[in-house]
Order: C-alpha cells, then sequence, then structure tokens
C-alpha cells in the first residue's frame, strides 16, 4: 500500500500558516519531536490524515522563541512540553504549559547537551 | 449562591491504576468538570542512551522500555534502521517477526481484559483472563527464550528460528485458545454487571477522535478504520487484514474491539504459519547508518512512532519513541470531563496506559 | 445519568465457574514441584573457558558492561547481577564458547563477581 512518509523543511514565517492549514485540511498531529544540533535545535511535527504522514522540519537557533501549536491543535500539549523541558527548547505559549514539571527529574534539560 | 469545586488528587498510587500517573480532578459535586494530567515519575532517559550505546546493541535498551510491547519496540527500532541502511530483511524475519508481534498482541489485549476485570471487581474473570494469557508467554518462552524479554530483534532480522514442531505447537495453542477464550470473552460481551459499568461510558465520536489524534484500539472504537499494519511493515503486506472498528465509541466499544482484535491476531498468526517460507532469518549488516526515518508501528496499545537520526558513526544521533499512550492520554482527559468520579479509574483504563512507555 | 438499555445474558460465567470448581489448578505447587524450563531459556551465562581467546568482543558488546576481559591475567568475569541475560555476548563470540543456558542467577545479598581463569597451558600455547 502507498502512503506518504515524507520530511519537508519549513522557515519560521511560513510554520503557523501551514500549521492552520493542516489543521483546516483535516490533519492530526502524530508527534512532535526535538533534535539536539550545532547551535539549535532540528523541530519535527508530524502530521497524519488516514495513511499519510507529513512531517515539517523546522530550524531554531538556541535561545530562539518557537511558537506554540497548542492553540491550533490542543491536544499537542504534552509533546510540546516534553521537548521544552528535556531539550530546553523555549516555546511560547503552551496551552497547558507543566513549566518544568512534568518530568520528576533532577536535572534540567538533560537532552540538552550531548554524550 | 456560589459554586463551589473540589479537587481531588487521583493517584499516582491507586488500587486500579497499574501504573503511575497522576490526574488533579475538578469536581462539582460527583461530576468530574476539569482534569489535568501528570505523569513523569518514572523517567529513566532510555532516548537518551543512544548517544553512547552502539546501534546494533541498542536493540537491547529499545525493547525494556516496556515490559508488554517489549518485542515492537525492538521491531520499531530495527526497522527504522533497516529502511535507513536500505537492508532487505529476508521473508522468513519478516514472516516470524509477524508471527511474535501478534503474540504480543494477543496477551496484551489479555492483559488489558484482565485488568478491565480487576477493576470493575470481577476477580474471577481477571485470573481467567491471565490464566489463558500464560499460554502465550509460555510459547515465547519455549521460542524466544525469555516470557517478557525476548531479545530476538537484531538489526537485518530476527537472531532465533522456529522449527517446524514449535510452529505447529503454536498453532495448537492458538487453536486450543481460540476455543477456551470463548467463555471469557462471552462473560465481557453480555454480562449484565460490566454491561452496566461499560455501556455508554466515556463516548469519544470519530471526529473527536481524529481530532484529537487518539490512536488503535480507541481510534478504531469510534468507527475511524485505520490501523498502522496496513501500511505492510514485516510481513503485513502479504496477510490478509481489515482493521477491526466499532461505531458506538464508548468504553464498551473499546472492549468490544480489543476482543475482535484478539480473534484477528489468531487468524493472523495461523495465516502467517500457513504462508512461511524457508530460508535465511537475517541478513549480516556492514557499515554504519546515516539518515533518518520515521517509521509507524501498530503495538498492541495503538499506533508508535520511531524515529532514527544516524550521523555515519556507530552512535546514532537521536532516537525517538512516541508511544501510543502519549497520544491517548490528551483524548481521554477530554472524556473524563463530564463523568462521575466513580467512572475515573475505568476511563483511564479503557485507553489502555502505559505510562512506563510513555516516559522511557 | 441515563444509560440505554443493552442485551445481556444471564449468569455467562457460571459454566467456568463450574468447571474450575472441579479441575486441578492452573498453577505449579512450586516448591514441591521442580519449575520447567524451555530449552531456549536464557537464565545464565556459562563459559568454557579453556576456549576463550580473550578477544574481548563479549565485553564490548555487553549492553550493562557487566564482562571483565583480562588479556594478560586470562581471566574472564562477570557480574551476574548486573547481567540482563539478552545474549548478545553469545551472539558475538567468535570462538561460541560463550552459552546461556537455563536456571535463574541465585538470589545473594550482595553483587558479587564471578570470576573464571584460564588453566595454565592454554595461557602458554
Amino acid at each position: 500500500m502507498e502512503f506518504l512518509n515524507t520530511i519537508e523543511e519549513i522557515s519560521m514565517d511560513k510554520f503557523m500558516q501551514e500549521v492552520i492549514r493542516f489543521k483546516m485540511e483535516g490533519w492530526h498531529v502524530i508527534q512532535i519531536c526535538a533534535v539536539r544540533v550545532d547551535g539549535g535545535y532540528e523541530l519535527s511535527y508530524s502530521f497524519g490524515r488516514d495513511y499519510d504522514m507529513r512531517t515539517l522540519r523546522l530550524k531554531v537557533a538556541e535561545d530562539e522563541t518557537v511558537p506554540s501549536i497548542t492553540q491550533v491543535f490542543h491536544t499537542a500539549y504534552l509533546q510540546e512540553n516534553e521537548a521544552a523541558e528535556l531539550f530546553g527548547v523555549k516555546i511560547e505559549n503552551i496551552d497547558l504549559d507543566f513549566k518544568g514539571k512534568l518530568y520528576r527529574i533532577s536535572r534540567e534539560t538533560p537532552f540538552k547537551e550531548k554524550g | 449562591m456560589v459554586k463551589e469545586f473540589s479537587t481531588i488528587p487521583f493517584g499516582p498510587q491507586h488500587p486500579v491504576l497499574p501504573e503511575p500517573v497522576h490526574l488533579d480532578l475538578i469536581l462539582d459535586d460527583e461530576t468530574v468538570v476539569g482534569a489535568v494530567p501528570n505523569i513523569g515519575f518514572i523517567h529513566r532517559g532510555l532516548e537518551k542512551l543512544v548517544e553512547t550505546k552502539d546501534f546494533k546493541e541498542y536493540v537491547y535498551v529499545a525493547e525494556r522500555v516496556c515490559g508488554i510491547c517489549s518485542f515492537g519496540h525492538g521491531m520499531g527500532y530495527c526497522e527504522c534502521l533497516e529502511n535507513i541502511m536500505n537492508i532487505e530483511v529476508p521473508r522468513r524475519g519478516n514472516y516470524l517477526r509477524t508471527i511474535w508481534m501478534e503474540m504480543s498482541r494477543v496477551h496484551s489485549h489479555l492483559l488489558w481484559l484482565g485488568l478491565l476485570a480487576d477493576a470493575l471487581g470481577f476477580e474471577s474473570l481477571f485470573m481467567e483472563s491471565w490464566k489463558l494469557r500464560e499460554q502465550i508467554l509460555d510459547m515465547f518462552d519455549a521460542t524466544t527464550g525469555g516470557r517478557v524479554i525476548f531479545s530476538v530483534n537484531c538489526v537485518g532480522g530476527v537472531l532465533k528460528d522456529m522449527d517446524q514442531s514449535m510452529l505447529n505447537n503454536i498453532l495448537n495453542t492458538v487453536n486450543d485458545m481460540e476455543k477456551e477464550i470463548r467463555p471469557v470473552t462471552e462473560t465481557f460481551l453480555n454480562d449484565y454487571t460490566v454491561g452496566t459499568r461499560l455501556h455508554g461510558l466515556g463516548v469519544l465520536t470519530a471526529d473527536e477522535a481524529k481530532v484529537m489524534g487518539a490512536v488503535g484500539p480507541m481510534l478504531r472504537a469510534s468507527g475511524v478504520s485505520y490501523d498502522a499494519r496496513k501500511t505492510g511493515y514485516a510481513a503485513y503486506g502479504e496477510l490478509d487484514l481489515e482493521p477491526v472498528i466499532d461505531t458506538d465509541g464508548d468504553s464498551f466499544a473499546r472492549c468490544r474491539v480489543r476482543i475482535n482484535e484478539l480473534f484477528q491476531s489468531f487468524d493472523l498468526i495461523r495465516q502467517a504459519i500457513g504462508k512461511i517460507p524457508e530460508g535465511d532469518i537475517s541478513v549480516p549488516v556492514k557499515g554504519n547508518p546515516e539518515g533518518e526515518h520515521f517509521m509507524r508501528i501498530e503495538q498492541p496499545r495503538g499506533e508508535a512512532i520511531y524515529y532514527v537520526k544516524a550521523n555515519g558513526t556507530k552512535y546514532i544521533d537521536r532516537f525517538r519513541l512516541r508511544t501510543p499512550t502519549t497520544s491517548n492520554i490528551p483524548p481521554m482527559v477530554e472524556l473524563i470531563k463530564g463523568c462521575q468520579l466513580a467512572d475515573v479509574a475505568l476511563l483511564i483504563l479503557t485507553i489502555d496506559p502505559c505510562i512506563s512507555c510513555t516516559e522511557r | 445519568m441515563g444509560q440505554k438499555p443493552f442485551k445481556w445474558k444471564i449468569l455467562p460465567f457460571a459454566g467456568t465457574v463450574m468447571k474450575n470448581l472441579f479441575s486441578d489448578p492452573a498453577t505449579t505447587k512450586y516448591p514441591f514441584e521442580p519449575a520447567k524450563f524451555p530449552e531456549r531459556m536464557r537464565g545464565h551465562i556459562v563459559i568454557r573457558i579453556d576456549e576463550c581467546i580473550s578477544c574481548g568482543l563479549c565485553e564490548r558488546n555487553c549492553p550493562p558492561r557487566a564482562i571483565k576481559v583480562d588479556r594478560a591475567a586470562g581471566t574472564w568475569a562477570i557480574n551476574r547481577f548486573d547481567c540482563i541475560q539478552c545474549g548478545n555476548c553469545t551472539n558475538v563470540c567468535p570462538k561460541k564458547c560463550l552459552e546461556i543456558v537455563p536456571g535463574y542467577t541465585e538470589p545473594g545479598t550482595e553483587k558479587i563477581t564471578e570470576t573464571f581463569t584460564k588453566s595454565m597451558t592454554e595461557r602458554t600455547s
């Protein structure tokens, strides 16, 4: 069975626009993933509709803030909190912001440093 | 008159919860009007471990993420790397994976049915479900050497083969179980006590389920025909498979979907054993992976996402595992709003939560 | 809250209950009857030390790093309480002198390391 599984790079100014378009077209959030790269983060937002899956790839600098998509997709709050907490991605205005209290861990942002 | 709400902390330790999840319930009398979920009691940071372990060695870590979906986690990680490295797993290897995966589904669903019966206070039904589950665990023990952690997956295939006598043994067990399981499933579907607790509880419509991103039996119980096995990983592409769906969307529908999936899994095991080809079970892996891939695997509890980003060395940059429960917690929280306090425990249970998976 | 009517049957579980009442228990009487382990069970690691060439592959491929190999002293040591019974060492061993056999590690009050030493003749050859 053929189905989409693509990764598309996107810039910050088009990002929210694209997320809203996904919502209008009936996609739902599958997963949000942060990856630590040199000097910043790589955020992957995967959206699914039926058997198709499209991933938006957003590159952000370390101190850059990212708008939260929970205003559009409310149920993404757990995964956004996770990215913020483990990697230290600065995500603004999460609908249900745990403010670093989602995981009971002894170190702040343990996934930020490599190794 | 000023309305007064009371807040009740629910969990992480609660007789009905198999695993630690905490909810702050805001109550108006006995009715729940709001709920805030809180997890994070058992975060172990297994995803981080991928940076310091050889990618072939990490399979053993990946499958230790969870005790119930253990086989699927190992397989998902391996399938991801095989996609990145363009490795074609031999057909026999794929069929063996399929058989083990379906056996995992049977034992996970039986575990859930047992927990449900326990939550309802139906102790003997709980014992009966787990008694049946034991037969599957014994088959796992005989074929892989472990009851819970199987350690049979490797990048490029599987490590252990099954000979014809083992396959026949599985076939006989499955045929016997299908008969023995009937009285148990009939009880779940027809008993007055079970029905009274489950019918009409926590209705999730198809649209809501889609928008909120519910996965697995929760999604299918709302009438959405989606099953990641249809994407055809392992040997599923060669087997006859239709997603089990139900239209009611309530807790009873979720129970019924899981029961029907049990029979579907028996059927898939029979199909796979009938079709299994001779040949190698794995291919040797050379070199290091470079690239990234998203993999969707239908775990017993729902669709799980595996993501691997490799950089050409033997250590992988990032391994991400989005478990079914991560997706199912937000819809569950929405379902809880409006129900009675006594039903909260049951509603948490009907998503088949696995908090250890979720926190990794 | 009104509940919509649904179909149910009288005593669907009674048959199973009666059957269980008159049949043998599903469990084994463990301390009195021995536990049965299947042939493939991954219980603990054994080594045929005289065939070992001290290559150290098992040490490097052990996920919890429970194995220590000392080439100079000709020893092979395992901390059985760190071992996770994954069987990776038996897969990578070039001489296949490691084997994983049924039977669990016995419980203990402290974590101890078990050391195997090669006999002198093997070391000089």
